[in-house]
């Protein structure tokens, strides 16, 4: 979800696109096995519809996040602009355009999860792994964000971390499951 | 009290399997064929005698819906897209259908492309899902490998393919027409209505978008008979619905319940009570963030239902019933929402973009005691100049709450400006 207001996402998000003429982003044969599946989903004129998933497995394959040089191969294989590509990219939340550590803590920080205790898990997060909100540790295992509703507020609070959420926690339960992941 | 022979979502809360010969044993796909067989006019139908409103939170009648999309489907195909972009705090009723029962929507989803004349479908999952969405991958593989999807759906001579789609985080991507932006592959910004999606939808074709709730009940509804599901609830506010308990409640979760059920009753029957007791209560909201919050006296009577919560200026919302017990700082938790709305407004329209921001930030001074009486006026002005001032709801729902804190608890606020006013002065 958004973390930012909409014109600080626009100007601040994207890294540094002048960077991506460095090395030209190519699809690994397994992603790029999955394409025509992706791609037949729509039909034949309307191709375009594709980028959200295309952008998604890039980024998946690039460890998190969305570099400027995937950007351009996606726009690319699917005839739009470049700058449409990055309207897109910058739009949505779920695409990083920032290297991102190995564990993405989501912390959800809506009413739900915050009647229940959000702020503290948030807390322990900050002091347990030494970083504010939108930083990642100097190790590059540990990226910390607060996002918006998970939508699990029935067993909240609730966390996110990469694909999973981690639900009903309580601060002992965060600092365990931090200390438990520090150790992988 | 809904009985349990009525309960639509047998396994809501996953205490059975949810592959296709599990759903099957409760009764999924049970003579769907036959269902089709009777023909669109006749799905529409039922569907209107039902008076099944939708379950996204505007509450448009269903089978109404339905009946706008263009009769026959000549050169231009039509389009079923499922809404299961559920991003309002507080609701969290779709995830656990798309869990549990995700053959009640992919069934439901046959039935209405039947009933719409489509042969495309798609579900625009919310990208955070990704666990929802593996499941949902699997279920409908099932369906294809069963023959219930694809080809001759389920022996009935109509082809219906369902794609899934998954969002990447943005809440104004569960509005429909950002949706089809979105699904279209833009930036997802609401588009001007009308045209309406039913005439021009994705892909400027003829489109029914739909609520993952509105769409399971569907196949039940079908087999049981509109009659049956309108004799649940009260007029005008049919059937039942899933309410989500949480907040400061004993006994937070999901729950299938009849319309129009006492909220007391909910709370206390359903919810384990409020955390305290019942005289600890300080205010509920009753639909989702984007309703106004009901004090304690509203909450001892009124009922569940779409027209008893508009009759208190609230609304029933997508049902997520966000409880608040003594313990909570009204105008701190009202301001996370306003600073939920100013992040997620997509920034298109000048009132909401800027609205928003100014309602989180008004509301923060406010909840820190600091600014002066004056200003709650001030606030409540700028919550008129956004609502109805924007292309879609996003700026009413920014505002309604609000509203709503003024108009229940304005006495609290100026208590807080007096109380840090007199503070500072010593």
């Amino acid at each position: 979800m958004a973390k930012y207001g909409i014109w600080f996402r626009m100007k601040c998000k994207v890294a540094n696109p002048s960077s991506s003429s460095c090395e030209p982003f190519v699809f690994s044969s397994e992603n790029e096995a999955k394409i025509p599946e992706i791609l037949s989903r729509y039909p034949p004129s309307r191709q375009v519809s594709a980028v959200l998933p295309l952008f998604e497995l890039a980024q998946r394959q690039c460890g998190g996040w969305l570099p400027p040089s995937a950007i351009e191969t996606v726009t690319a294989m699917l005839g739009m602009s470049l700058v449409r590509g990055y309207e897109v990219a910058t739009f949505y939340t779920l695409f990083n355009l920032k290297p991102i550590g190995k564990y993405h803590i989501q912390v959800c920080g809506t009413p739900p999860c915050m009647l229940r205790g959000s702020e503290e898990l948030l807390t322990t997060c900050k002091r347990s792994l030494g970083i504010d909100c939108g930083e990642t540790t100097k190790d590059g295992q540990f990226t910390l964000n607060e996002v918006e509703c998970l939508s699990a507020c029935v067993n909240a609070p609730v966390i996110q971390i990469n694909e999973t959420y981690y639900e009903n926690l309580t601060e002992e339960s965060l600092q365990d499951l931090l200390e438990e992941l520090a150790a992988c | 009290m809904l009985k349990d022979s009525d309960r639509i979502f047998t396994n809501l809360h996953g205490t059975q399997g949810w592959t296709l010969k599990d759903a099957q044993k409760r009764g999924d796909w049970d003579k769907t064929k036959t269902l089709i067989a009777k023909g669109p006019e006749w799905i529409i139908q039922e569907v209107m005698t039902s008076e099944l409103r939708g379950r996204s939170g505007a509450g448009f009648l269903t089978g109404k819906k339905w009946s706008f999309m263009p009769k026959e489907s000549k050169d231009i195909p039509h389009y079923l897209v499922v809404n299961a972009d559920e991003s309002e705090p507080g609701t969290c009723k779709d995830r656990d259908i798309l869990r549990y029962e995700p053959h009640k929507l992919i069934e439901g989803a046959l039935l209405a492309a039947v009933a719409i004349r489509a042969h495309i479908g798609y579900v625009y999952i919310r990208g955070e899902f990704h666990h929802e969405t593996e499941r949902l991958k699997i279920a409908i593989q099932e369906a294809y490998d069963a023959g219930l999807l694809g080809k001759n759906a389920a022996g009935s001579g109509w082809d219906f393919d369902l794609h899934i789609h998954r969002g990447a985080g943005a809440y104004i991507c569960g509005e429909e027409t950002a949706l089809l932006e979105s699904l279209e592959g833009r930036k997802g910004m609401p588009r001007l209505k009308p045209p309406f999606p039913t005439v021009v939808g994705l892909y400027g074709c003829p489109t029914t978008v739909h609520n993952v709730e509105t769409l399971a009940v569907i196949p039940t509804l079908l087999r049981r008979r509109g009659a049956w599901f309108a004799s649940l609830g009260t007029p005008g506010n049919t059937g039942t619905k899933i309410f989500c308990l949480s907040g400061h409640v004993n006994k937070p979760g999901n729950v299938e319940e009849i319309m129009g059920i006492p909220l007391k009753d909910l709370i206390e029957r359903h919810g384990g009570g409020v955390r305290g007791g019942w005289n600890n209560l300080l205010a509920v909201i009753p639909g989702g963030s984007s309703v106004s919050l009901l004090p304690k006296d509203i909450c001892e009577t009124v009922a569940m239902d779409f027209s008893s919560l508009a009759s208190v200026k609230s609304a029933l919302g997508t049902g997520g019933v966000i409880v608040m017990d003594k313990s909570t700082d009204l105008i701190r938790t009202i301001a996370r929402f306003s600073k939920f709305y100013m992040l997620e407004s997509c920034g298109q329209c000048t009132p909401c973009r800027e609205g928003t921001g100014w309602m989180w930030r008004m509301l923060t001074r406010l909840a820190d005691g600091k600014g002066k009486p004056e200003d709650i006026n001030l606030l409540e002005d700028v919550t008129h100049a956004v609502e109805g001032y924007s292309i879609c709801g996003l700026g009413d729902a920014a505002a309604w709450p609000v509203q709503g804190l003024i108009r229940h608890f304005r006495l609290e606020i100026e208590q807080r400006i007096r109380e840090n006013h007199a503070e500072t002065q010593h």
